[in-house]
């Protein structure tokens, strides 16, 4: 599940109850969530009050306005029925968190007990309790583990079959609601009551339940109504225009033209388009607390990120031997290699791996040299093999040095210690090896930085976002890791404290900053960033001060939330300026047909040729309803971000969605007409 | 269309471009009260000001006290003007003999001279005394011009200050628009036209006798020192009726390149005084450039509409361009040229006839109009015009980079979005609403001059002129009736303090917020996608809403000609 799903619109699990909803949200208390679309309705309601008047009358042309009623109810519906969709998707993952939640069984700890519980409903506990939870149990509510240690199985939260470990103490504390304990025990102390776990968070957030207006969505609201009473005014004043000429317009019409002058394509799809972004967060299998943060995300400026985990793959490895003089690379290899072959810690493998890729040194079976390991101890810092009358260690300089100190090599001494401090330098280890005392030269052991991480952070280098890396590495190493990884700037010898401070002092600058932690100290820094994205693995008290949580525990997503985010705002935007581009073609279409019995000359102005003013009419606003359905899949999956400079992101999506908003609708009322005409509907 | 019409055209635009930096340069100084050449003699008078009035230039204010004291400076303003002109006839300086001015007609004049309108539903030398005209008039002529530089400069604050309360001093703004920027320039202006042979003198008519031996009184009065101004304060309200159509208000070509240049002087040099406060002047030329475009634009079509004249005409064998209500001393070109400029910037001023001029001709004046004033614009108002519309655009196409909306590094939220929307259709609101009843009630419909389409766009062109206060008419409409005094005054009003307020509460809030750095995510606002984008949102955001109308006017006045219908 880490990886994003790809799931179709034209699902008919989403489908169909998407149609079902599109009727349930006429409900006047839902459209008045949105203004351009309740507008629509109430105009709609009108006109239809006026055709069912002209059919008891008989007056009117009872065919032509049945059809603009028709379509002017299908835009509303189509309109709900986006949002159905964009809900649906959330509500298949809803279902499955809900079996996780399914009615549990609690042993409730009495009387300060450590053994003596009680059953009692999950539910019924409240905030403070202490449970036991042992093999096979599961866990009834979220709670911090204040005894014990024992493997989870958190699929129900991460899709993530692997159990992982929950011990007392450290930043591996949280167990969540819903997870099952598969072997040993825990007690834990119950930190949600039910109701306000972080399931049933999650059920609702990804139900869309809870979705509050962000504040971008709040302005855009604003300029969509205002765009609407701007139209309000344009239409309302033409029947006196028009009677100051001797003509009349039915009211049909001018509702036919208000509908498709307002911004209903982006109205339509506004709720539609926030939903989805929260939905390709969950499917990055990242929960966003509120959907503030997410727009937050893509205006941060800079991004904290750990070094380890994040940048380097967070084991040191070898990638070089360097001989002292009078010993040649092959023999260094040789005799590190050996020193290592029943070495099983990451440092030792990958010199194992070094010496046959670089030298092409074959493992060797170890029982056949006679050979017996000598295993790496705090005390001698060392570590290596006793071959036959032979000894390799290999470890810490200094301690190679002192075991081999006696033997008169003072030159030696020096140049090993120089190349040692170089590799101090350039930001890795140096491990010396040393055989019966004579001192070989160093293995250089250094921080791997991820693949493809370079690439990723010049790509936000592009898009404006600074980087900054946390490490608790001494400065000169951390300029070098910095150096290789090509992060703008980093913090070394880090803490809690002057992590915080470093943020604090990017916004004061009026910068969004974004970080991920998963420790306690980690927590004031999380909730002090614009984005704080707690790691699923950790405390209770991270995950509290983020505003995201990352069940995947992976520090790298940061990148794709981000991403998201930018996303979230492109789309908006991208259908707002298609929606009112459209504007032009509609006039064109509507205007003359409007005025052709009292102003024949305007007849010029139908420059798509459309047979007759009703065709015209009835074209438009069937393409203003088809348009809301045919970007459906477009406002779920959002806009496309490119990490491109803002300039050029801007002129390309102005050419796509600002000059083929203005070119489409030309297109699409012409082919809508020819084919209403072929079938003779007007 | 001739090579010499376009190289006239050129010259202005040369003339234009090259003051913009000297005067914006000049003009940045004294609104951050630094010393200029005229400091010596200005500062004791300015300090005198600010001690008679009870402030000092330290004291600030944020957006609710300088939007008070700008609303009570103007009420005021209205209530004197409007006194001086229901008394005139009691007062001195009255050589005339002019009687008290009628109640509506006093209100719709004093409304139009404080919003910086000067709509005028009076001939001036039939109806105000010298009193009136150089105490009043011209006295608002210079304030409300200042008003409007104040404003702009209280909303550059905002952004140009990294975050804080107050905007400024409006009665500090305001007397130093008015001593170091207008009265010098007017000063030597009016003295260049009397060189020119404009009249300034406070003596009475003369009468003259002519050929025929008939009796013919010829208006005088202190015209130079009122059209300095009506040109550099974008009042456009002239002191005969005939405004600078009038040989004794604009003489020749001289004067006429004058004038055309001082309407937009100012108000492009604003642009200029953006750029500097805000530390980059690209960020000003992007804003010019923007309204270049649409004014070249709006200059080309007017020109051919009016160079190829009239096919019926044609007919006839009468070759040529359309010369009907121009002055032959100026011709198509400097007409055309002349009807733009003064519509883009909200002047008003005319030097020929504009419900004369062709349907497409006269549609560009019109639209000008419609679209808010923001080509130039007036002085300062064209300014804070703009900016509503940049805020528009910089919002939808911050979203379209993936950012919260943000220009010049300040965040473009939902109060900006509400007070932007709010401004902008204040002008469709009073210029489409009252068109409509007009346009059906009999007795408004009996003042227009023409039946059909053109007699609606005489009704379309008075209330869009009113609310955009630029003051122009399409003549042909009567308007000193008591319904289109108080319904104009009423759209004058609307179109000026519906528009100042938000773009004050605009500043207030901006000024607020955190600068937020620049960086690779941050689309820039100075390069020409910028100038596209905001050309772009100017005319459908601007422009969309009067389609309806001008189809029913110019558009259908235009294909009925070319059917060889006239109205």
């Amino acid at each position: 599940m880490s990886q994003a799903k790809s799931a179709s619109v034209l699902d008919s699990r989403i489908l169909i109850p998407a149609i079902g909803a599109a009727f349930t949200k006429l409900n006047p208390r839902t459209l008045a969530r949105n203004p351009v679309m309740f507008v629509v309705a109430t105009v709609s309601v009108l006109t239809t009050v006026l055709f069912l008047r002209d059919v008891v009358t008989g007056g009117g042309n009872l065919g032509f306005s049945f059809q603009i009623n028709l379509w002017l109810w299908f835009t509303v519906l189509f309109a709900n029925f986006a949002e159905g969709v964009a809900e649906g998707r959330g509500k298949a993952q809803a279902d499955s968190l809900r079996k996780a939640r399914s009615e549990t069984q609690a042993k409730l700890l009495t009387n300060g007990s450590t053994t003596d519980y009680r059953m009692v409903p999950g539910t019924s506990l409240k905030v403070g309790d202490v449970v036991l939870v042992e093999a096979g149990d599961i866990i009834p509510s979220d709670g911090e583990v204040i005894e014990g240690v024992a493997s989870v199985n958190e699929a129900a939260i991460t899709g993530e079959s692997a159990p992982v470990i929950r011990e007392s103490g450290g930043d591996r504390s949280a167990v969540t609601g819903g997870t099952q304990v598969l072997s040993d025990w825990v007690r834990v102390r119950i930190t949600a009551a039910a109701g306000s776990t972080f399931l049933d968070r999650m059920i609702s957030l990804v139900e869309g339940a809870e979705r509050q207006k962000t504040p971008n969505e709040i302005a855009l609201n604003i300029l969509l109504a205002g765009m609407t009473l701007i139209f309000v005014l344009a239409t309302a004043t033409i029947p006196s225009f028009a009677a100051y000429a001797g003509g009349s317009i039915p009211v049909i019409v001018l509702v036919a033209l208000f509908v498709t002058l307002i911004p209903t394509t982006i109205g339509a799809l506004l709720s539609a388009i926030g939903i989805a972004g929260m939905d390709r967060l969950v499917r990055f299998n990242v929960l966003a607390m509120s959907g503030r943060a997410v727009e937050a995300a893509g205006d941060v400026d800079t991004l904290l990120l750990d070094k380890t985990g994040t940048i380097t793959l967070g084991n040191r490895q070898a990638t070089a031997f360097k001989p002292v003089r009078g010993v040649t690379e092959q023999e260094l290899a040789d005799a590190a290699q050996l020193a290592s072959l029943a070495d099983e810690t990451p440092e030792g493998r990958s010199i194992v791996v070094l010496a046959k890729e670089k030298y092409d040194i074959r493992g060797r079976d170890m029982a056949s040299l006679k050979t017996s390991f000598v295993p790496f101890t705090a005390q001698t810092r060392m570590s290596g093999v006793d071959l036959e009358g032979s000894q390799i260690r290999k470890g810490a300089v200094d301690a190679v040095l002192a075991s081999a100190a006696g033997v008169a090599q003072s030159d030696v001494v020096r140049e090993l210690q120089a190349s040692a401090d170089e590799i101090a330098k350039a930001g890795g280890t140096p491990l010396a090896v040393a055989r019966d005392g004579k001192l070989l030269g160093v293995i250089q052991l250094k921080d791997i930085v991820k693949g493809g991480i370079r690439e990723r952070f010049a790509e936000l280098r592009r898009m404006g976002i600074r980087t900054v890396m946390i490490t608790g590495d001494n400065p000169m190493t951390a300029a070098a890791i910095a150096a290789e990884a090509g992060v703008d700037d980093f913090l070394a010898q880090a803490t809690p404290e002057n992590k915080l401070q470093l943020i604090r002092e990017e916004q004061a600058k009026g910068k969004l900053v974004a970080m991920c932690g998963d420790g306690t100290n980690d927590a004031p820094a999380l909730a002090q960033a614009d984005v704080g994205v707690a790691m699923n693995t950790g405390t209770v008290a991270a995950r509290e001060a983020g505003n995201m949580v990352d069940l995947d525990s992976d520090p790298t997503k940061l990148i794709e939330i981000v991403e998201i985010g930018k996303q979230l705002l492109m789309t908006r935007g991208a259908l707002t300026t298609f929606s009112i581009a459209n504007d032009i073609a509609k006039y064109f279409a509507i205007i003359p047909a409007m005025f052709l019995a009292f102003y024949p000359q305007l007849g010029v102005l139908n420059i798509m040729g459309l047979t007759n003013p009703q065709s015209a009419i009835l074209s438009a606003i069937i393409f203003n309803a088809l348009i809301i359905i045919a970007l459906i899949p477009l406002s779920l999956k959002g806009v496309k971000y490119r990490a491109v400079g803002a300039g050029a992101l801007l002129s390309r999506n102005l050419l796509i969605y600002g000059l083929g908003g203005i070119v489409v609708p030309f297109i699409g009322i012409k082919a809508i007409d020819v084919a209403i005409t072929a079938l003779g509907l007007v | 269309m001739t090579l010499n019409g376009w190289l006239q055209i050129l010259l202005f635009c040369g003339i234009v471009l090259a003051l913009v930096k000297p005067l914006g340069a000049y003009m940045t100084r004294v609104f951050a009260g630094e010393r200029t050449f005229l400091s010596p003699v200005l500062v004791p008078i300015e300090r005198g000001l600010y001690a008679l009035a009870g402030t000092s230039e330290r004291e600030e204010q944020r957006w609710t006290s300088y939007a008070f004291a700008m609303l009570a400076f103007n009420l005021a303003g209205l209530l004197l003007l409007y006194g001086l002109q229901r008394m005139q006839g009691m007062l001195p300086l009255n050589p005339a003999g002019m009687a008290a001015v009628a109640p509506e007609l006093s209100f719709n004049t004093a409304v139009s001279f404080v919003t910086n309108t000067n709509w005028q539903n009076y001939g001036g030398e039939s109806t105000m005394s010298y009193l009136t005209q150089m105490a009043g008039l011209s006295v608002q002529n210079f304030v409300s011009a200042a008003t409007g530089m104040a404003i702009a400069v209280a909303l550059i604050r905002a952004f140009s200050r990294a975050s804080g309360k107050a905007l400024g001093n409006f009665w500090v703004d305001m007397t130093r628009a008015t001593l170091y920027i207008l009265l010098p320039i007017c000063i030597v202006l009016t003295l260049a036209y009397v060189a020119l042979g404009v009249p300034q003198t406070f003596g009475p008519y003369v009468t003259a006798t002519t050929l025929e031996g008939a009796q013919q009184t010829i208006a005088l009065g202190p015209v130079a020192s009122q059209l300095a101004i009506k040109m550099l304060g974008t009042n456009g309200g002239g002191f005969f009726n005939a405004n600078s159509a009038h040989p004794f208000e604009n003489p020749g070509a001289i004067s006429n390149m004058l004038q055309m240049v001082s309407i937009f002087a100012i108000g492009a040099a604003f642009t200029n005084v953006f750029g500097r406060m805000v530390g980059n002047q690209r960020q000003g030329w992007a804003i010019l450039a923007a309204m270049g475009v649409l004014f070249v634009a709006g200059v080309a079509v007017t020109y051919w509409a009016e160079a190829s004249g009239n096919p019926l005409m044609h007919a006839f064998g009468l070759e040529g361009g359309n010369m009907e209500g121009k002055e032959v001393r100026f011709g198509i070109v400097l007409s055309s040229l002349f009807a733009v400029i003064t519509t883009a910037a909200s002047c008003g001023a005319v030097n020929a006839m504009h419900g004369s001029f062709t349907a497409l001709g006269g549609l560009i004046p019109l639209i000008n109009m419609q679209l808010g004033e923001v080509i130039v614009g007036g002085v300062g108002a064209g300014f804070y015009g703009i900016v509503l519309f940049i805020i528009v655009a910089v919002f939808v196409a911050g979203l379209m980079v993936g950012r919260t909306p943000e220009y010049l590094g300040k965040k473009i939220e939902a109060k900006e979005m509400k007070m932007a929307v709010l401004a902008i259709l204040c002008l469709p609101l009073a210029m489409l609403v009252f068109t409509a009843i007009s346009s059906v009630m009999p007795s408004a419909v009996a003042s227009i001059g023409t039946a059909g389409p053109h007699g609606f766009s005489e009704i379309l062109y008075a209330y869009t002129s009113a609310a955009a206060n630029n003051g122009s008419a399409f003549g042909g409409l009567t308007g000193n009736t008591p319904w289109y005094n108080v319904t104009l005054g009423l759209g004058m009003l609307m179109g000026r303090f519906l528009v100042i307020l938000p773009a004050l509460a605009i500043a207030g809030s901006l000024i607020a917020k955190k600068t937020v750095p620049a960086s690779a995510g941050t689309f820039p606002t100075d390069g020409p996608l910028f100038v596209g984008l905001l050309v772009g949102t100017i005319l459908i955001v601007g422009g969309l809403t009067f389609f309806p109308a001008l189809a029913l006017g110019p558009v259908v006045e235009h294909l009925a000609m070319l059917a060889g219908q006239t109205f």
